[in-house]
């Protein structure tokens, strides 16, 4: 399994094969607090980076999760609908928001690895 | 996700630490304590074959209803008189409100409610008269409107007022509407608004619906506006400023004069957001500042009361390039005495169309002014001093214990951070809770957006100085508990309130928006 | 001055304590230029006795509905109001309280909205229902943008029975969005035909029952229409008490009920402040505007409630939010749950049925004049009468006497002669027989 990469909106994305699976990461959760309710799009949409692709709810806050890199929606985590507080349990493993089809690899390479998205969260601190 | 993603307030509460101690019998056997008595739901009480009204059946007469009779029960409990009395008694108990104590609730102007508002409104020549009689019979009503239009045209320096909108939110949108409209006239196509990013919720959520797009401005070292910033976003296809004077950290926008020149040069209009006009009333006239149009909050600034959350009242104030573009009814003055220009047509062809039914929010014109006659010219000036004068004392009297978030004098209004208090582990949140055990509301928490934890505090001009002093006290209390190693009770507080801190995660994940019968079937989701 | 505590002792010592020379320096951020130098022309503060005579005199120069022979209607109904709703609502603790966002300590709001809500939504046959909004008519706009957002379609269908305040507030809020309009001429018949305006494009089709005109029809067939369309349909209430005794939105098929609450618990105050009802299946909750009160737990178990799905809201979604909407009506909205209550389900029943008795055997009377024509076969309490004169002149001179026969329809539908000669006519269990008496001897009079 790859490695996750991260963006400075506190996405991760992780390929595999060609289709790149995008969620929020861990510090994304612990901000946002219980997650209440997700709001995921439809399959079918192409999206360019930095689109508005979803929005996750906690009880005080909306955010936006932003499309990481250019593709197209082939999946969405139904489950993530009725149990969004999986997202507080295991944001960067199952509670996934979306899979995209047609990505390119190297944009995704070109993201920040594991140890540069800690140091990027710990300067925002 | 934005790149800072904003700290969670709110959520699920902590479990509770203390269990019951070796005395088995802490708590009462009813579950009641003393005076606050735990009171059921309405439907929850009562017998179908109750009311609480005495009606005498009609006799027997041929409906027309055109076979539209309500078929069945609708499912409303019966009671009687004074389960109903005892029912809302009890519920009042549990509320706490101005007329408990010191509220100082920033932004939202907690002043108190005076009564003499309530006998007046309640006359019958106001309270019983239909918006639709004919204008021979409503002459004194309508001079009120305009009497109080006149306050509020002397106390901003500028020309016209719709009276119409329903409460801040909706005179925003009205002054809003009106600027768009103007440019739409002059076939000026701008589709920019300017809004601080301190600014409230409701100023982006207007220009949203007035089809703008919003550019925020950041706010520089000082809590103002950036000057410069601002200026770099001036260009001809700007429609609008919002700005907020005070601002909502509760300081006075020093440049205003030449915020206004510089967006009156591009051809765009200052809007001003009212709320917290208490600070500045009788002391300076929003149009010699620079200000095209400005909506009031009654239920804020003039005393008329929060009722749980409204009805408020939203009349905008506006200059003469704006005024025909307000929305009907107009005031109008004839030869037989005043009416209402109630259609967009005539004198009123420009108008934006209408916001709500009717005349507007008549009950607060009338208690509005009340108050504005009972305090006249001179005491509206007194309050904005004296509102001044307590924030600054708040201020000064805590800016060691608490973490005042900008240097510098205050208007109505104090803003403190969560630095005095976040080593300890505790949040802005947990130290509200705290401060309703010692007996008052808390603060107004996290806002503005731009300073973290923030806890504004709006002491208004209302109170004895012993009742600030006692806020006060009970701060550095707090503080010196938190010291001494006392942060446990305050991450559990309240404990005192009739709930303690309530699951409101669980209300989101789970929403029970309403009352059941026991086994009646949840209507399906479609 | 009564209402400053602050003595002037107070006022120097807090100025020692900030360190300031006096209020002015307080004020320093205002630029010199601006500062008022010299009083504003407004009168100096006054005392109780001379701003009651003040009010009063004003007062006086009203004629209360109550002092006449009121038969006004056309959105705002003057019902009797139980002496105990008044007395509740004055307490302290309900009139001096603020919205809660403090739920531990403002429980007695919540508990009361959280009942409202499940009174409105019986009422109206629907699943769930908001906090309160300002009034009908912007409940209306609001369940507009509604049904645009949830079916992503820009047309709207709105009924020419439909209140021209409401359909005027409709199209003002919609005026910069890229809403499609198709509004209805006035249908004083009761007649019109909607469906035929519903196509693939339609969000929604804005329809009131009983109409501006007191019509009563069967909203079934148009909602099986808007639904096999994809649209949406919105019923507007504007009588509250109607539903004591007509068939809900709901069993008729609504997806959105807009109405007007005035009617229970609140006075006629001239037009406001009035109480906005919204009320929706629970599907579209999230798309509802407007405060909404749940049930939940505190750490001690213990039921209780608080405002929830915040994130629809401005102050956290800022421009995406459902509606800019803040302050709401929460006093209209504790009357109303009050006087509902004190009625229960049997007195609201009979109190609807009292009210329709007294419209049906009013129609009857005016009918038998000759020349009035009643325009309406099905209504609740209020009526259309076809006059053989124009309406709105005759108002006028009855009012001299001291009677409201009813609304003139070109009050409300400007311009239009075919209404020229149409009254707009409401009764409720507060016109007893000699309001009854009075009204028909004058329209005789006036008639003849």
């Amino acid at each position: 399994m790859a490695e996750l990469r991260y963006t400075e909106e506190h996405e991760w994305v992780r390929m595999d094969g060609d289709i790149a699976t995008v969620g929020i990461s861990q510090y994304a959760q612990e901000q946002l607090g219980d997650v209440v309710y997700v709001e995921l799009p439809e399959t079918g949409r192409k999206v360019a980076p930095g689109d508005d692709m979803a929005v996750v709810e906690s009880v005080k806050a909306a955010s936006e999760v932003y499309a990481p890199v250019a593709g197209e929606i082939v999946e969405v985590n139904a489950a993530l609908a009725d149990a969004p507080e999986k997202i507080n349990q295991d944001a960067e493993g199952a509670a996934w928001f979306v899979r995209l089809s047609g990505v390119d690899g190297d944009a995704v390479a070109a993201l920040m690895d594991g140890d540069a998205y800690r140091a990027y969260v710990e300067g925002l601190e | 996700m934005s790149r800072r993603p904003r700290r969670a307030s709110g959520g699920t509460p902590p479990a509770d630490a203390g269990g019951a101690g070796p005395d088995a019998f802490t708590g009462t056997v009813s579950g009641n304590r003393a005076l606050e008595i735990d009171e059921p739901l309405l439907f929850e009480q009562g017998d179908p074959s109750l009311s609480g009204v005495d009606l005498t059946e009609p006799e027997a007469f041929e409906e027309r209803l055109g076979g539209l009779a309500r078929d069945g029960a609708i499912g409303l409990p019966g009671v009687s008189e004074p389960q109903v009395v005892r029912h809302f008694t009890r519920l009042s108990a549990k509320n706490y409100a101005i007329d408990s104590g010191f509220f100082p609730l920033g932004s939202c102007t907690m002043k108190h409610n005076p009564r003499l508002n309530e006998r007046t409104a309640r006359l019958p020549g106001f309270a019983d008269l239909h918006p639709l009689q004919p204008w021979s019979t409503v002459q004194g009503a309508l001079e009120l409107m305009d009497g109080l239009a006149h306050w509020l045209k002397e106390l901003t320096g500028m020309p016209a007022v719709a009276l119409s909108p329903a409460a801040g939110a909706q005179g925003e949108l009205c002054g809003m509407m009106v600027i768009r409209a103007a440019h739409d006239a002059a076939g000026e196509g701008r589709r920019r608004v300017l809004v601080p990013e301190s600014a409230h919720g409701t100023n982006p959520a207007t220009a949203a619906t007035c089809g703008y797009t919003v550019d925020t401005i950041p706010g520089d070292a000082r809590g103002r506006v950036d000057l410069a910033e601002m200026k770099a976003k001036l260009a001809p296809d700007l429609a609008a400023i919002m700005i907020t004077n005070p601002n909502t950290c509760g300081l006075f926008e020093n440049d205003i004069l030449e915020i206004a020149r510089a967006v009156h040069d591009v051809g765009a209009y200052v809007y001003c957001d009212g709320a917290n006009f208490n600070a500045i009333m009788g002391k300076v006239r929003p149009a010699d500042l620079g200000i095209d149009a400005m909506h009031f909050n009654l239920h804020k600034t003039f005393s008329t009361p929060h009722g749980g959350g409204g009805p408020g009242s939203g009349p905008v104030a506006l200059a003469e390039a704006l005024a025909p573009f307000a929305p009907v009814p107009w005031l109008v003055h004839g030869k037989d005495g005043f009416a209402l220009q109630e259609s967009a047509a005539g004198p009123a062809g420009a108008a934006i169309g209408r916001l709500k039914a009717f005349h507007g929010q008549m009950g607060m014109f009338v208690r509005a002014y009340t108050y504005m006659l009972s305090l006249g010219g001179d005491g509206l000036a007194q309050a904005a001093e004296d509102a001044v004068l307590a924030a600054n004392y708040m201020l000064a009297a805590l800016k060691d214990t608490l973490s005042p978030a900008y240097p510098g004098y205050c208007m109505h209004e104090c803003l403190f951070d969560d630095e005095a208090f976040r080593a300890f582990g505790i949040t802005t949140l947990d130290f509200a809770k705290a401060l309703i055990d010692e007996g008052f509301h808390p603060t107004t928490i996290y806002f503005p957006l731009v300073v973290p934890g923030a806890m504004l505090l709006e002491p208004t001009e209302t109170e004895p100085k012993a009742e600030l002093d006692r806020f006060i006290d009970a701060v550095k209390g707090l503080m010196a508990r938190l010291e001494a190693g006392g942060a446990e009770r305050i991450k559990t507080a309240p404990h005192y309130a009739p709930r303690r801190r309530l699951d409101e995660t669980r209300a989101a994940r789970h929403p029970v928006l309403r009352w059941r019968a026991h086994g009646a079937p949840k209507e399906g989701a479609e | 001055m009564r209402y400053l505590p602050l003595t002037d002792g107070d006022r120097a010592q807090m100025l020692d304590v900030i360190g300031a020379p006096s209020v002015d320096a307080l004020f320093a951020d205002v630029p010199a230029s601006a500062r008022l130098t010299a009083p504003l022309d407004l009168p100096d503060h006054a005392g109780e006795i001379e701003v009651n005579r003040a009010l009063e005199a004003l007062a006086a120069k009203n004629l209360a509905a109550g002092q006449a022979v009121s038969f006004l209607g056309a959105g705002a109904y003057r019902h009797h109001v139980p002496a105990a709703v008044d007395h509740l609502i004055q307490r302290g603790e309900f009139l001096t309280s603020y919205t809660p966002y403090q739920p531990e300590i403002s429980q007695g709001t919540l508990q009361v909205l959280f009942e409202f809500q499940t009174q409105v939504t019986l009422l109206t046959g629907m699943e769930i229902a908001n906090a309160s909004l300002y009034d009908g008519a912007s409940a209306a706009a609001e369940a507009v943008e509604m049904a645009r957002r949830v079916t992503r379609r820009r047309g709207v269908v709105l009924a020419g029975g439909l209140h021209p305040h409401w359909r005027d507030c409709i199209a003002t809020m919609a005026r910069w969005s890229d809403a499609e309009l198709d509004t209805a001429p006035a249908d004083a018949e009761g007649a019109e035909d909607l469906a035929a305006r519903i196509d693939g494009e339609t969000a929604a089709v804005v329809v009131q029952n009983p109409c501006a005109f007191g019509h009563l029809r069967d909203l079934a067939p148009l909602a099986k229409r808007c639904h096999e369309a994809g649209a949406l349909l919105i019923v507007c209430v504007a009588e509250p008490v109607s539903l004591g005794l007509v068939t809900a939105p709901g069993a008729m098929g609504a997806d959105i009920v807009a109405g007007e609450g005035q009617a229970i618990g609140n006075g006629l105050n001239f037009g406001g402040p009035y109480l906005g009802l919204l009320a929706t299946r629970e599907s579209l909750v999230r798309q509802m505007p407007g405060r909404i009160v749940g049930e939940t737990v505190d750490s001690e178990g213990r039921r209780g409630y608080v405002l929830t799905l915040a994130t629809r809201e401005q102050h956290i979604r800022r421009e995406k939010a459902t509606s800019n909407i803040c302050t709401n009506s929460g006093l209209c909205a504790l009357a109303f749950t009050i006087h509902l209550a004190l009625l229960g389900e049997h007195g609201l029943k009979r109190l609807a049925r009292i009210n329709h008795a007294r419209a049906c055997a009013l129609a009857d009377r005016l009918v038998a004049l000759e020349g009035v024509e009643l325009l309406n076969a099905a209504f609740f309490n209020e009526f259309t009468l076809r006059l053989p004169v124009p309406a709105a002149p005759l108002v006028e001179a009855l009012a001299h006497e001291g009677i409201f026969p009813g609304v003139p329809a070109s009050r409300l539908w400007p311009g239009i002669e075919a209404l020229d000669n149409l009254l707009i006519t409401a009764v409720t269990e507060a016109n007893d027989e000699t309001d009854a008496d009075a009204l028909v001897g004058a329209l005789a009079r006036a008639l003849s």
